[in-house]
């Protein structure tokens, strides 16, 4: 801990509800450095940047900048104090054209009663601010509906830049960008550096931590675990400190049955997200899929469940075509998907565990269009009690659960239907520690079942954990296939990141599936 | 305290009162009290009878209003809905029997949820300009149908529907709370019923669980159609006649009474039980406000702050 550093947080504490976010947690970090903050998902990373943005208000502790302790109780008091943050959920109206984007609240008027827009003047400014971060090529007048996600990012980074800020913060802003686009961001990032500002980065991608940052900070389930200087540390020891638990401590064995195939998919295309995906699921298998945001990870797990359908290719499931087009058709093919967002398209919020476990399993417990109430009571209860759900009361409304109850009431609405595929879709993200591991075994219990499993993970050491296989895609193409045995980080990031490009352009073309040999 | 709790959440969660419901039982309680007190008319059975019969067709088209408020829907369409419904049934029998036209009507009725759900469900359009729209069709085929010239009304129908008794109670309000029970029934312990409640709290959630979507929500605003039928049907037969202007603000009732009755526009919350109260209250004040000779511009005024009281009280903290 500097106690002249230019930004220090001290002793932040955050909770929500029951769950710890942020515990005792310190950060130093000077003006002209790119200070970079990794960890797990729910390792606090994006609650801490939020807070420093104002847009969360900590339980306790105290943030000081130049000496002076400030207090932010929103993102205006934040910004007004130079701070800017650039979230992974985009800030931007579609509707409105860049230009108005970028000068949001501040676009410039006509004479002394502000009340007129001098577009001419606003215009002008925008372009200025543009090519000044080296993106002249967007058309300032452009509605940002029209842009496509990389460029949406690229807006709103000029939009945080308007007024100069002296922190920058940058939430996983690689997540969405082309590689020119990264270099673009990386020397944008170096000039603001040598003019002093201060640059807070977070990032999966551990290379690119190593290309642009100073010094590291490494927060686990709350806590910040250390921070070091770049250069005293090398990848494998910053993914230990990330870790910080043993494997097999995370992640249970089970036992090994692989059996028949039971999903098989051939040349799966869905325009402008996925091309020409061909795998194979057996029975008793885990099928981990590795791939960074925007890789088509999701895209592609929801087209085999249906919720988006396929332009081409085709489905197979116990060896048998299918033509599916809607989620009905796939649950009936015994294909279920957790999907990523619970929240947002898992679980009925104004409803209880009952209302949600059941409803994928109507035709089981109802005659006619009645429901028996006792079989339905019966059903959701036994399930209740066999992922051990909390609480057991089946009548207790979802929104009052945690994060990890709600993800199991998803797996026991799927489990309820007899599924024979399950498709996971980040099944852990917001969830603790100690639900994780729960979840594992309840992975690993289906699996011993016969179930085969497809894995979604931006989580390396997750995937790494409890897959037997691994896919890895990258801009919408499986380009990688590898075994257990010889899957390790640093050769799922190569190929997810796109660098092993040179390395090993034999066995990654784009669109072939690549059987990895022994790395 | 500890040992009450458990004693007082279970009483809760049986009738599953809420403490801001239970704020507005004890409201009405109290001005039910007073006013009986206070107004030797009100508590008589004639009076009692009279409020029962005022509220049922708001009751009748509550119902459907809950359904679709349920898919995080409105109509709109209801009132107009009410007035063509009165004039077919009242209009067709003329040319045909009695309980025909009204089955032509009660039809009718579905035809116009039909139509509401089907471009709702089909083409994603937002329920609240589809059912703008098929307010104003559907009040210019009233107004069409009207000018034939309409003869006087069967008096059976009159009696019966209208103003009919079983024993000393009053036929109309014992249909709407017949539906109301089926109503209950069909939401709580129907297929169709659970998923048209889970389509309004998360309707992508229902989707992906391999439910048609658009079948349901067809099926939500076919029952609003057809309980603004019949709420028109007894309408007309309690007045006798049927006026292709009535039904004007019908919609803006029925919402207020699913609003206060725990409903949320966002869908997914609200029940019949609530929406009943819902009903009972605006009918009790409409009665009380009248009964002391409020002027109708400020029993408005009364209602509109009601209601907005009603919201406020349940907001989320």
């Amino acid at each position: 801990m500097n106690a002249d550093a230019f930004l220090r947080m001290e002793g932040i504490n955050k909770k929500y509800g029951g769950t710890i976010a942020l515990k005792d947690v310190s950060l130093s970090a000077e003006l002209g450095e790119v200070h970079a903050l990794v960890g797990e998902n729910g390792a606090g990373k994006s609650t801490l940047m939020n807070i420093l943005s104002g847009a969360v208000v900590p339980d306790s502790g105290s943030i000081s900048l130049g000496h002076a302790v400030v207090t932010m109780r929103s993102p205006h008091d934040a910004n007004a104090l130079g701070i800017r943050a650039v979230h992974q959920e985009f800030s931007l109206v579609p509707q409105l054209s860049i230009a108005e984007n970028i000068l949001m609240g501040k676009l410039p008027t006509h004479g002394k009663r502000r009340l007129v827009i001098d577009w001419p003047r606003a215009y002008e400014r925008a372009r200025g601010l543009l090519a000044e971060l080296g993106f002249a090529g967007l058309d300032e007048r452009t509605r940002v509906f029209r842009l496509s996600v990389s460029q949406q990012q690229v807006v709103e980074i000029a939009k945080a830049l308007a007024e100069k800020p002296s922190v920058l913060i940058l939430d996983e802003p690689s997540a969405v960008l082309s590689k020119d686009e990264l270099s673009l961001l990386f020397a944008l990032i170096r000039r603001l550096r040598a003019e002093k500002t201060l640059i807070l980065y977070i990032s999966h991608r551990l290379e690119e931590v190593f290309e642009i940052a100073d010094s590291i900070t490494v927060l686990r389930d709350g806590e910040v675990v250390d921070t070091v200087r770049r250069d005293s540390i090398d990848q494998n020891d910053l993914i230990r400190m990330m870790v910080g638990r043993s494997f097999e401590e995370i992640y249970p064995r089970r036992r090994m049955s692989i059996g028949d195939e039971v999903l098989s998919v051939h040349g799966l295309t869905r325009e402008g997200e996925f091309s020409d995906i061909e795998f194979s699921l057996h029975r008793g298998e885990v099928l981990g899929v590795f791939g960074l945001v925007g890789s088509g990870r999701t895209a592609m797990a929801r087209s085999i469940f249906g919720a988006e359908p396929p332009t081409s290719g085709s489905i197979g499931v116990d060896g048998r075509s299918l033509k599916m087009r809607t989620p009905r058709d796939a649950v009936s093919a015994g294909i279920s998907l957790v999907t990523e967002d619970r929240k947002r398209d898992g679980l009925v919020m104004t409803g209880t565990i009952c209302d949600n476990v059941s409803l994928a399993s109507f035709p089981r417990m109802s005659r006619g269009i009645f429901l028996n109430r006792k079989l339905q009571e019966k059903l959701v209860q036994g399930k209740v009690r066999e992922l051990a759900l909390r609480p057991q009361k089946i009548g207790a409304y979802v929104r009052t659960l945690s994060g990890g109850n709600q993800q199991k009431v998803i797996l026991a609405k799927w489990l309820l239907c007899n599924t024979k595929v399950l498709l996971l879709d980040e099944p852990t993200r917001g969830v603790d520690i100690g639900a994780k591991v729960e979840i594992y075994h309840l992975i690993n219990a289906l699996v011993e079942a016969g179930v085969g499993v497809l894995f979604i993970s931006s989580e390396m050491i997750e995937v790494l954990g409890m897959s037997d296989r691994i896919l890895v895609m990258r801009e919408g193409r499986l380009v990688g296939n590898v075994g257990r045995e010889e899957a390790s980080e640093e050769r799922l990031l190569q190929l997810a990141a796109g660098v092993a490009r040179a390395a090993s352009a034999a066995d990654v073309t784009p669109g072939v599936i690549a059987t990895e040999g022994k790395a | 305290m500890r040992t009450t709790a458990p004693l007082l959440d279970r009483t809760r969660t049986i009738f599953k009162i809420r403490s801001s419901d239970l704020i507005f039982l004890v409201i009405f309680a109290v001005l039910f009290l007073v006013s009986s007190l206070v107004l030797e008319t009100f508590f008589t059975s004639r009076n009692l009878l009279n409020i029962s019969r005022q509220i049922v067709t708001n009751g009748l088209i509550s119902i459907g209003m809950l359904i679709v408020i349920l898919t995080g829907g409105i109509d709109l369409s209801v009132g107009c809905t009410v007035a063509l419904c009165g004039i077919m049934a009242t209009g067709l029998q003329r040319v045909m029997p009695t309980p025909l036209a009204i089955l032509v009507a009660l039809g009718v009725g579905l035809v116009i949820g039909f139509a509401n759900g089907f471009f709702i469900a089909r083409f994603k359009l937002q329920p609240f300009i589809v059912t703008l729209a098929t307010m104003g069709v559907v009040r210019g085929v009233t107004y069409v149908f009207s000018e034939t010239p309409q003869s006087p009304v069967d008096p059976l129908f009159r009696s019966l529907l209208g103003g009919g008794f079983i024993g000393a109670v009053p036929i109309a309000p014992l249909i709407m709370i017949g539906f109301y029970f089926l109503a209950w029934f069909f939401l709580n312990r129907t297929i169709p019923g659970r998923t048209i409640g889970a389509i309004g709290g998360n309707v992508e959630a229902v989707r992906l669980a391999g439910i048609s979507v658009k079948g349901h929500l067809i099926l939500a605003y076919m029952l609003c159609g057809f309980f603004a039928s019949v709420g028109g049907i007894i309408l007309a037969s309690r007045l006798g006649i049927a006026q292709p202007s009535v039904g004007a603000g019908f919609e803006l009732d029925a919402i207020a009474a699913v609003v206060i009755g725990g409903g949320v526009m966002s869908g997914g919350s609200g029940g019949a039980i609530g929406t009943f109260c819902g009903v009972l209250a605006l009918g009790f004040i409409d009665n009380l406000l009248n009964q002391f000779n409020v002027q109708s511009y400020y029993q408005q005024i009364v209602k509109g702050l009601i209601i907005l009281a009603a919201v406020i009280s349940r907001r989320k903290k």
